[in-house]
């Protein structure tokens, strides 16, 4: 059977990939924020999953608010890197596993979990920056790669509630499904970062350590956090760490954390790295 | 329901009513993800913004670049900022123009550690 092992929850700030696209990383900018992933990319290199299920957002490249849909999970053989307006980053195209995603969306589905589907998209930075946080700059991506797409851009986003009962549900999916497959699953966004308004700029470095440490130590915490605690606390764009609580609900009650990183900032934002097995 | 999150200083959460109002504001900004669509605009700036039904109001602040302008208008900031890519400017850059700083003094309020959470929680609380 197919089992969940490993869980990596990481910002997918659009000037990471920059910075790693434009060979900035040693800079004294970045450099501190790139040797802290190293762990985690030594990690990935030695526990190679055959599959990822990579919990993202698109920002407004593959879909537009002609249709907002909640969840989306993208069934495709192939996903190639969206036109954000530079060009498609020059990264490798992500090779899907349309045999597993359709086994997870038929699953979740008859489990009440209503997902949207997806057999054409892009995928934006959001998805392809944390493949080369902890992957580096390979040919190929090492996996493949089955895109979650959760919408965190239009109010209301989905509950941490929500997103954690649907990581739970993913787990047993993944177990229902009969080829032997190494599965890891990413939650990727935030942290604490506001890009918008008068309060741009917002970080709330005590809110994410928390959450950090509370990922291991106090998950029902973490699921209980509610949108205005998010706005408030973390700022507008903050809320993307709903997207963490469906990795961490797909690890199981216990996960042991193996590693972590965190640093202010990375652009306008704080960025946060963990790397989870479950427990 | 409960809209309380107009209590959070200097935030325009895009809600649905921001979402009805912003629309083709929002959906002109998306169409510059299209080369052929940049080069119109650019070409003629006027001809162009009349594909989409705005209101003179929002139309003028994409013509003055007002950023908050555009976000009180229904504007979602993934949407404006393709605007900023059009126009070559940086995230730091609108950051400041949002929250009267210059980029470089935006820029190093972040390496500073950002802007605190401390004064900016609550209108009502002052906190």
């Amino acid at each position: 059977m197919a089992r969940i092992t490993a869980g990596i929850g990481t910002s997918h700030v659009p000037a990471i990939g920059a910075a790693i696209d434009h060979d900035k990383t040693q800079e004294d900018y970045w450099k501190p924020l790139f040797d802290g992933y190293m762990p985690a990319q030594e990690y990935v290199a030695k526990n190679t999953p055959d599959v990822a299920i990579l919990v993202y957002n698109d920002h407004a490249s593959a879909f537009s608010l002609e249709l907002i849909s909640t969840f989306l999970l993208g069934v495709a053989d192939y996903f190639p890197p969206a036109d954000e307006g530079y060009g498609p980053r020059q990264v490798p195209g992500v090779e899907g596993h349309p045999e597993l995603a359709w086994h997870l969306a038929e699953s979740l589905i008859l489990d009440e979990f209503d997902m949207a589907i997806a057999n054409e998209m892009p995928v934006d930075h959001g998805l392809t920056v944390p493949l080369s946080i902890t992957c580096g700059q390979p040919d190929a991506w090492p996996f493949k790669v089955i895109p979650l797409c959760v919408n965190v851009i239009q109010y209301p986003q989905p509950t941490g509630k929500r997103c954690f009962k649907l990581g739970q549900a993913i787990r047993k999916a993944v177990e229902s499904f009969p080829e032997d497959l190494n599965v890891a699953i990413y939650g990727t966004g935030g942290m604490s970062h506001q890009l918008q308004g008068e309060r741009a700029g917002l970080i709330n470095a005590d809110f994410d350590n928390a959450f950090l440490d509370d990922l291991t130590a106090n998950v029902d915490r973490l699921v209980n956090i509610g949108h205005m605690e998010y706005l408030r606390e973390s700022g507008s764009e903050g809320i993307e760490m709903i997207m963490w609580l469906i990795m961490r609900g797909a690890l199981g009650e216990q996960a042991k954390e193996i590693y972590r990183h965190y640093h202010v900032p990375a652009s306008n934002t704080g960025a946060g790295l963990i790397v989870l097995e479950a427990a | 329901m409960d809209k309380n999150y107009h209590d959070i200083p200097g935030t325009y959460v895009f809600d649905g009513t921001q979402n009805r109002a912003g629309y083709h504001l929002n959906m002109f900004c998306k169409s510059l993800d299209v080369e052929a669509n940049r080069d119109a605009f650019r070409n003629d700036p006027d001809v162009y913004l009349d594909r989409y039904p705005m209101t003179a109001e929002q139309r003028k602040a994409i013509e003055d670049r007002d950023w908050l302008g555009m976000l009180q208008l229904g504007g979602n900031i993934y949407y404006t900022f393709k605007i900023a890519i059009f126009d070559q400017v940086s995230m730091q850059a609108v950051g400041g123009m949002m929250s009267n700083m210059t980029e470089e003094e935006f820029r190093q309020m972040m390496v500073n550690g950002g802007r605190s959470v401390e004064g900016n929680r609550s209108k009502s609380e002052g906190n």
